[in-house]
């Protein structure tokens, strides 16, 4: 009785192969293909199996992550060549028939294996003015309609991850431009009624390599973990500039 | 102790925008040369004779009609402009160096130039029968060869 209870509540457990593409600034050595063998269960998460194999295999295996649950935008990363939350891909989602991938995110420099340096894109984030801009002193609740909050709420929904920037050709290529990630954080004030800042927002992406950079190729948008309609963002965003306003 | 913040960035005065002019102009030319290429393609490929009707004679006969004096420039000026302005935009993708990416630029719109003002004057100065031709260059409809 007691082993079928067991069997019955088990989880299954599988073996999948990950290729970790290592890099040690240390080492003088080229980036390259690490494989290891996990024992998995069908609840865990690509983050679970990198965990086991910090934990148990090799120490020296380097990722960041911090939340686990999706919120915190620390553990973008390529698995099998798309840009993903690690603590939100199931591996039983992925075709465990073969060796899953997991390489760092394109376009932002590798500072060690699965690690980069993610200053480039905090730069474009801190230079579209990502706060609120008033001039009235908040003294009292700024009131808005439900129409007017709706205008933005898809790009309140953004955590930074870089999976959008880090996904983009004309970023890989051109690391100037601003990259989806500034521009949905844009977005998310341009469009706020409450806000007086957008003047300014609107012509800083009015820049040589600002929105019209985009070339709605809709990588971002496939890629973001929080299902933002990015490239419907930017595209809101250079119609503003059109017009000349939000 | 004070907090120093930056001044924020205001919106600076306008100047002419070559980037946003360049985007919509992709657009209004893109939207042009649809009509532009396929209607060009249905005159010389389908109406009548279709392919079968295009030789010396049927280009000579089209650029003696303003109306496909129009047409051919309209499609040169655009497409050029367009595909040059396109290369442009994957030069400034892909060239690291300033240096570099500012020749490839300059070579492109040199090229640019060069083709569309070759184009005008061939479409506008076309003589099928120039008055000073070899008879035996030239073709047969011209008066040369009818006599
Ligand atoms: C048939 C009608 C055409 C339409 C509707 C069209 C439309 C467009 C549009 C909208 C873009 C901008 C893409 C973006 O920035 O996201 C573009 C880019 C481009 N077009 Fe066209 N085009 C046409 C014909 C042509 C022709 C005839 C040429 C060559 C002479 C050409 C060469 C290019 C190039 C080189 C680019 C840049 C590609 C890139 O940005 O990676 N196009 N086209
Ligand atoms: S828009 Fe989406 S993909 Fe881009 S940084 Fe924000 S959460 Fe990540
Ligand atoms: S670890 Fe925080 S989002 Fe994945």
């Amino acid at each position: 009785m007691a082993t079928e209870f067991e069997e019955l509540g088990a989880v299954a457990a599988f073996n999948v192969t990950l290729f970790i593409r290592r890099f040690n600034p240390e080492d003088g050595l080229e980036a390259r293909w690490e494989d290891f063998d996990v024992q998995v269960h069908g609840t865990d998460r690509v983050l679970d199996a990198l965990h086991k194999i910090k934990w148990e295999i090799d120490g020296s295996v380097t990722f960041r992550r911090s939340c686990a649950h999706g919120v915190c935008g620390s553990d973008a990363m390529r698995i099998n060549g798309r840009n993903r939350l690690a603590c939100k891909t199931l591996i039983k989602d992925l075709d465990i028939t073969q060796p899953i991938y997991v390489e760092p995110i394109k376009g932002l420099e590798v500072e060690k294996d699965l690690v980069v340096n993610m200053e480039p894109f905090y730069k474009a984030y801190r230079d579209v003015q990502p706060f609120l801009i008033a001039s009235d002193k908040p003294t009292k609740e700024r009131l808005q309609s439900p129409e007017d909050r709706a205008r933005f709420d898809d790009t309140t929904k953004c955590i930074l991850c870089a999976a959008c920037t880090s996904s983009c050709p004309v970023f890989w290529t051109d690391g100037q431009y601003f990259g989806p990630a500034a521009i949905v954080n844009a977005h998310r004030f341009i469009f706020d009624s409450r806000d007086e800042g957008s003047e300014v927002r609107l012509d800083i992406l009015n820049d040589k390599e600002g929105v019209w950079r985009c070339r709605t190729t809709f990588n971002c948008t496939e890629a973001c973990p929080r299902g933002i309609q990015v490239t419907k963002a930017i595209a809101e965003v250079k119609q503003a500039i059109l017009r000349g306003r939000a | 102790m004070s907090i120093v913040i930056e001044p924020p960035r205001t919106a600076k005065p306008k100047r002419t925008n070559w980037e946003k002019w360049g985007w919509i102009y992709m657009r209004v030319s893109g939207v042009a040369l649809i009509i532009l290429v396929f209607g060009h393609l249905f005159a010389n490929l389908w109406v009548g004779e279709g392919i079968k009707a295009i030789d010396f004679a049927f280009v000579a006969g089209k650029w003696s009609d303003p109306f496909w004096q129009v047409w051919d420039l309209l499609m040169l000026w655009l497409a050029l402009i367009h595909g040059t302005n396109g290369m442009r935009t994957i030069v400034n993708d892909y060239a690291e160096r300033e240096k570099t990416r500012k020749r490839l630029v300059w070579i492109l719109w040199a090229t640019c130039v060069a083709l569309i003002v070759l184009g005008t004057l061939v479409i506008y100065t076309f003589d099928p029968c120039p008055a000073n031709g070899t008879p035996e260059n030239l073709p047969s409809f011209c008066p040369v060869n009818q006599s």
